[in-house]
C-alpha cells in the first residue's frame, strides 16, 4: 500500500511480531491502570484533574517555584548547574566528571538523557556511561533506541534479547527471562561499585525543600548513589511542584497511570549530599536544570504539555501508537505526548518532525487517561493549525485537498446535483478512485448503500402537506 | 550560563500570561485523595495488621519477634550477612549461635558475599505496604540494597504511618529517604514480572521489641 505519510508507512513494513508485541504490551498496561485507579479512588477524574491543576499552577508561576527549589538544594549543599541546551548539560557533566578525575559513569533511566543523546557524548569524550535499568541496558547493548517512556524494549522479545545478552558476552543463549535478569544483576553490580559518578533523573522536585523524588521499580537509581562519591541529577525545569505534599497527589497518580502499581517499588527522595554518619553515597551532588526549548514551550500555545510526568498512559491507550510502535514517532518521546511534545524539542528543525501531529485520530482517549488532565488532542489540532499557517509541506503529505469539498459545500445548486449522483457510488468500485487515502480505506470497508437526499425530499413533503 | 540568564526567557515566557488566566494553587487534603485501602482503625496493632496486608500484596514478608525471623533466614539456608551496628546488641548473638556469621560493617568489592542486610527501618505506612528507610537511621545503603535479602527491622518507637499523605507530611530533614514498596522487580521483558533485579529479591519488614 502506498503511502505518503512516513508514520503510516512505518506501521504498514512493521514486522507482525512486534506489533503484537506492542499491542499486547501496551493492553496490559492499560487494562492494569484502569483496575488501579477505580479500585483505589472514588472518583479517579477529580484526582487527575487536581493534579493537573497543580502542575499548571507551577509552570504559570515556573520562575518563584523554581528559585525555591534551588535555593533550597544549595542550602542544603547541592551544586546547581544551568543547561540551556542538551549540548550544555552535556558538557556540564563532562566538566563535572572531569572535576573528580572520573572516567566512568552509571546511570538510571532517564529521558532527558535520552534526549540529549548523554550516552554517545560521554563515549566520544572518553567516558564510559552505562545504563543500568534493564530495558535502557539492552537498548544500549543493541544500539537502539527505547520505544516506550516506561518499558523501553517493549518491541523487543525475549529471543532477541538472549541473542544480544550472548553476543555481548553475558553467558551462552538463554531465553529465560528469570535468568536474563540474573546476568544483568551480576553483570551491573560490578559496574556501579567501579563508576565514579552515579546519574539519575529526577521525577518531581519539590519547591519547599528542594526534595527531588526519583521512582524506579528495580532499584537500580537506589544503587547509582549508593556505591559513589559524586551524584549528578539532570532534571528538566518542568518538574517543579510546589509543595511536599502535591507530590502525595503525583505519586499515587504516576504508578498507577504507568503500571497499575499502587506506588512504584522504590520512590527516593533526595535533597542534597549523604548524611556525616552514612558511610555509602555522594558527598557531591550537582543539580542540573534543563531548559532545551522548555522556556519556548512554556510561552507557546502548547504549555500544557509541560504538565506531562511521563507515565506513558497516553501511548498504552492510543490506537495509532499501538498499531505503529514507539520507533514510528522517530524521537525519545513516542505515541501522543511526543506527536505534542518531539517537534517542540526540535526547535528550529519543527519542520521535520510536523507530520506527527497528524498521526492521531482524535478520539480523545490519551486526554482520558492522561494523570495530568493534558488537552492532548486539542494540542494535536494546534500543531495541525500552525503547520498549515506556516505552509509546511511535510504537515499535509497524503492529506487530500480539501477545495473542492469547499466550493461543493458552499455551492447550494452543486450540492443538490452531487447528491443526486451520489447513488452512482453503489455500483461504482471505491477502487477506481485513484487517491491512495480512499483505496487504503477501502482495502478494509465498505461503503453503507447511499441513502442520501432523503431528508431534502422529507422536508419538501413537509412543507408541501402543511 | 549564569542563574539570572537562565531564568530570563522563564520568566518572560510566564509574563504573557494574563493575570485573569492564572491556574490557581489548589486546595487539597487527605480527603480529596482518599483511597480505597486507607485503614479506617489507627490503632498501632490494626496498622500494624493493615501493613501486614498490603506488604504481603507486593510481595513482601512481615516477621514479629527473633524466632519468626531466624525460621525465616534458616529457609533460605543464609549463611552470611550483614547487620546495622546499632541492632547488633539485640541481634547479633542469638544469629551466631545459630551457625550465621554476621558482619557489622561493610566492604563494598565483596558486597555479594553479604546474602542477607539487617537495617533498621525509620518506619512504615499501611495504605501501600511501605517500608520507609532514611539515610540518618539506615547504617549503610548498600547494607540495605545490595543482599538478596533485604530485613528492615521496625521497632517498637518507629512510626506507622496510615496513609502516604501522612508519611509525606512527616519526611523530616534526611537528605535521602527511600520508600520501599516490596522487592526490586522489573517486567522488562514481554511483561514478565521477575523479582530482585539490582536490589533485594527477597523484602522482609520485621516488627521487634527493643531490648534496651
Amino acid at each position: 500500500m502506498k503511502t505518503k505519510q512516513p508514520i503510516d508507512a512505518f506501521a504498514r513494513d512493521l514486522p507482525p511480531e512486534i506489533r503484537e508485541s506492542v499491542y499486547v504490551g501496551s493492553k496490559a498496561k492499560y487494562d492494569k491502570r484502569l483496575d488501579s485507579l477505580t479500585q483505589s479512588f472514588a472518583a479517579p477524574d477529580d484526582i487527575r484533574k487536581l493534579a493537573g491543576q497543580i502542575k499548571q499552577h507551577t509552570l504559570e508561576n515556573l520562575p518563584e517555584y523554581l528559585g525555591s527549589a534551588i535555593e533550597k538544594l544549595e542550602g542544603n549543599g547541592a551544586k546547581v548547574h544551568y543547561a540551556k541546551t542538551g549540548d550544555d548539560a552535556n558538557q556540564i557533566i563532562l566538566d563535572i566528571m572531569r572535576s573528580v578525575n572520573a572516567t566512568k559513569l552509571i546511570k538510571s533511566k532517564s529521558m532527558v538523557s535520552e534526549e540529549i543523546h548523554l550516552n554517545k557524548f560521554l563515549e566520544k569524550n572518553g567516558c564510559e556511561s552505562i545504563e543500568s535499568d534493564l530495558g535502557e541496558f539492552i537498548v544500549q547493548l543493541d544500539d537502539d533506541m527505547p520505544s516506550h517512556i516506561v518499558t523501553p524494549i517493549v518491541h523487543k522479545n525475549r529471543k532477541q534479547i538472549a541473542n544480544t545478552f550472548e553476543k555481548a558476552g553475558l553467558g551462552d543463549y538463554n531465553d529465560d527471562p528469570q535468568t536474563i535478569t540474573r546476568r544483568a544483576r551480576s553483570f551491573l553490580r560490578n559496574k556501579y561499585i567501579e563508576a565514579e559518578v552515579g546519574l539519575t533523573g529526577g521525577n518531581f522536585v519539590s519547591a519547599e525543600t528542594g526534595r527531588i523524588a526519583l521512582v524506579t521499580n528495580e532499584g537500580n537509581a537506589r544503587f547509582c548513589i549508593s556505591a559513589n562519591k559524586t551524584h549528578i541529577a539532570l532534571i528538566g525545569i518542568e518538574k517543579v511542584v510546589p509543595r511536599d505534599k502535591d507530590l502525595a497527589v503525583l505519586l499515587n497518580l504516576l504508578a498507577r497511570s504507568a503500571t497499575g502499581q499502587q506506588l512504584t517499588v522504590y520512590t527516593q527522595f533526595i535533597n542534597g549530599p549523604k548524611s556525616e554518619a552514612q558511610p555509602d553515597g555522594p558527598e557531591n551532588m550537582h543539580v542540573i536544570f534543563l531548559d532545551n526549548e522548555r522556556s519556548n514551550i512554556l510561552g507557546s500555545e502548547f504549555k500544557e504539555i509541560l504538565r506531562c510526568i511521563r507515565c506513558g498512559a497516553c501511548l498504552n491507550v492510543c490506537p495509532i501508537y499501538r498499531q505503529s510502535s514507539g520507533h514510528a514517532y522517530r524521537a525519545v518521546y513516542p505515541g501522543p505526548v511526543g506527536a505534542v511534545l518531539s517537534p517542540l524539542l526540535a526547535g528550529k528543525r519543527y519542520p521535520e518532525y510536523a507530520d506527527l501531529p497528524k498521526a492521531s485520530s482524535l478520539c480523545g482517549a490519551c486526554n482520558e487517561v492522561c494523570p495530568v488532565d493534558i488537552p492532548l488532542p486539542e494540542l494535536l489540532l494546534r500543531h495541525r493549525n500552525k503547520a498549515k499557517r506556516e505552509g509546511i509541506k511535510k504537515a499535509s503529505a497524503g492529506t487530500p485537498s480539501m477545495a473542492g469539498w469547499s466550493v461543493l459545500c458552499s455551492t447550494p445548486a452543486m450540492w443538490k446535483t452531487s447528491l443526486r449522483a451520489g447513488k452512482a457510488m453503489d455500483y461504482i468500485s471505491l477502487n477506481l478512485i485513484p487517491v491512495p487515502a480512499v483505496q487504503a480505506w477501502a482495502k478494509e470497508r465498505s461503503l453503507p448503500p447511499f441513502r442520501g437526499g432523503k431528508f431534502r425530499k422529507w422536508f419538501k413533503d413537509r412543507q408541501k402537506n402543511k | 550560563m549564569n542563574k539570572s540568564e537562565f531564568f530570563k526567557p522563564i520568566e518572560d515566557a510566564v509574563n504573557l500570561i494574563p493575570d485573569s488566566k492564572r491556574t490557581p494553587l489548589p486546595d487539597w487534603d487527605l480527603e480529596t485523595i482518599r483511597t480505597t485501602q486507607m485503614p479506617s482503625d489507627t490503632d498501632r496493632d490494626a496498622l500494624w495488621d493493615a501493613f501486614k496486608t498490603r506488604f504481603d500484596l507486593v510481595h513482601g514478608k512481615c516477621t514479629e519477634g527473633r524466632a519468626d525471623l531466624l525460621s525465616l533466614l534458616k529457609e533460605e539456608s543464609v549463611t552470611a550477612g550483614y547487620v546495622a551496628p546499632e541492632l547488633k546488641a539485640d541481634l547479633k548473638p542469638w544469629l551466631q549461635q545459630s551457625g550465621i556469621e554476621i558482619h557489622t560493617s561493610l566492604d563494598d568489592s565483596q558486597i555479594d558475599t553479604y546474602e542477607f542486610g539487617i537495617t533498621r527501618a525509620a518506619g512504615v505506612i499501611a495504605e501501600t505496604g511501605t517500608i520507609i528507610l532514611k539515610d540518618q537511621s539506615t547504617s549503610s545503603r548498600l547494607g540495605a540494597l545490595s543482599p538478596w535479602i533485604h530485613i528492615a527491622v521496625l521497632p517498637d518507637d518507629a512510626p506507622i504511618y496510615p496513609t502516604l499523605f501522612d508519611a509525606m507530611n512527616d519526611l523530616g530533614n534526611d537528605p535521602y529517604i527511600v520508600f520501599a514498596t516490596g522487592p526490586s522487580k522489573t517486567a522488562d521483558v514481554e511483561g514478565i514480572l521477575i523479582e530482585g533485579v539490582h536490589g533485594p529479591g527477597i523484602q522482609i519488614c520485621s516488627r521487634m521489641k527493643s531490648r534496651h
